[in-house]
């Protein structure tokens, strides 16, 4: 009962992104990502940082393991932190736990995926469809809004700068 | 046994002049503790006053191919910020932020400029450096250099700099460089004039800005 339940979320979670419409929230059985927003690109910037909220409404942990996108070569997920003043990104290498009944939030600032070797740079406006690897929800499928350069929140679903 | 009113009015005093005692040493203790933090705050604080040469003389390539020194930035002042444009986060965040203070002072804004070094030139060329600033809406100065004209800047404004590969069983694969992300606010006569921190209020920021130009 409860795969199916799962599978049929998953479903409708792709079927929403079929369409090109402004899906803001996509779930995978008890996982669902929302507030997905990029920034826009400089002509030979090769890279660029996701950011996104994660739910997990199921009773059980589980971990964002991968992200992939066919607008970039490698999608890798990342820390940030700052210790005395001086700015430290770091790989994470064992993805990203997303506790029973709880939000992660990736956000300017601390966690966030980065895209490598950009195949284009990421225009005002567009959507990059990036597909998320959780260790039990498998599969989830988000667009990730290219917002101004001068973001530095999700502006749901309205792109611009101030 | 204290059974007659006497030993127990006795025992009352006993047990008063204890209380007072106790008191009194607390106040003393604290009054010592009290003075001996105010004496290491004032010990603390002495070296940040001290003023040094800061920011020195430099040399760099703007993303238009001419050359940008610290006297060449003489007359007016400037922030000053350090990064990358492989930088994903930080680096956006502080030159819109940079952008957004500049056009809230309003006519103060264009009093000063404001200069991005990339301390990546392996990566970044200056006209990729150019077109990343074009970005942010407003004038930006963006510049880099040779590594030992970097390394003398960096020196100049002790910004702190580190290459560390991505992935650490692939020592010489993508790397990311953890680097100072302050901005450096420098007066028309290129001396230090205050330092904009990451976490700041932004009012904290534009009071600084104001100051800067004021």
């Amino acid at each position: 009962m409860k795969s199916n339940s799962a599978f049929a979320l998953a479903g409708l979670g792709l079927a929403m992104l079929a369409t090109p419409i402004l899906a803001q929230n996509v779930s995978a059985g008890p996982i669902s990502a929302s507030k997905a927003w990029t920034r826009q690109t400089a002509p030979n910037q090769s890279v660029g940082g996701g950011f996104l909220t994660i739910r997990n409404a199921g009773k059980t942990d589980d971990r964002l393991l991968t992200a992939s996108t066919p607008l970039a070569a490698e999608v890798q997920i990342h820390s940030m932190s700052m210790d005395k003043g001086i700015m430290k990104m770091r790989q994470i290498k064992e993805g990203i736990t997303i506790p029973a009944g709880k939000s992660v939030e990736l956000k300017p600032g601390g966690l966030h995926i980065m895209f490598i070797d950009l195949k284009k740079p990421f225009k005002l406006g567009d959507k990059i469809p990036v597909t998320l690897k959780f260790q039990r929800a498998g599969a989830v499928k988000v667009n990730f809004d290219v917002q101004s350069i001068s973001s530095t929140s999700a502006m749901e679903g309205h792109h611009g700068g101030h | 046994m204290a059974d007659t009113d006497q030993d127990i009015a006795s025992n009352i005093a006993a047990v008063r002049k204890l209380l007072w005692l106790v008191a009194g040493v607390a106040a003393l203790l604290g009054a010592i503790l009290f003075l001996g933090l105010e004496k290491n705050g004032v010990e603390k604080q002495a070296p940040a006053t001290a003023a040094l040469p800061f920011g020195g003389t430099f040399e760099l390539t703007r993303s238009d191919g001419s050359v940008l020194t610290d006297k060449s930035l003489a007359g007016r002042p400037y922030a000053i910020f350090f990064g990358f444009t492989r930088c994903p986060d930080v680096c956006p965040t502080t030159l819109a932020r940079l952008a957004l203070l500049r056009k809230k002072l309003g006519a103060d804004g264009d009093k000063f400029d404001i200069v991005f070094v990339s301390v990546d030139p392996e990566r970044d060329r200056p006209q990729d450096i150019g077109a990343y600033a074009e970005m942010f809406g407003t004038p930006i100065i963006a510049a880099t250099g040779t590594d030992a004209q970097l390394a003398q800047i960096r020196k100049g404004f002790g910004v702190y700099m580190k290459k560390v590969p991505l992935d650490p069983a692939q020592p010489d694969g993508d790397y990311t460089i953890d680097h100072t992300a302050g901005i450096f606010l420098m007066d028309a006569k290129g001396r230090l004039s205050s330092i904009i921190d990451h976490h700041e209020a932004e009012e904290t920021a534009l009071d600084k800005l104001r100051m800067l130009v004021g």
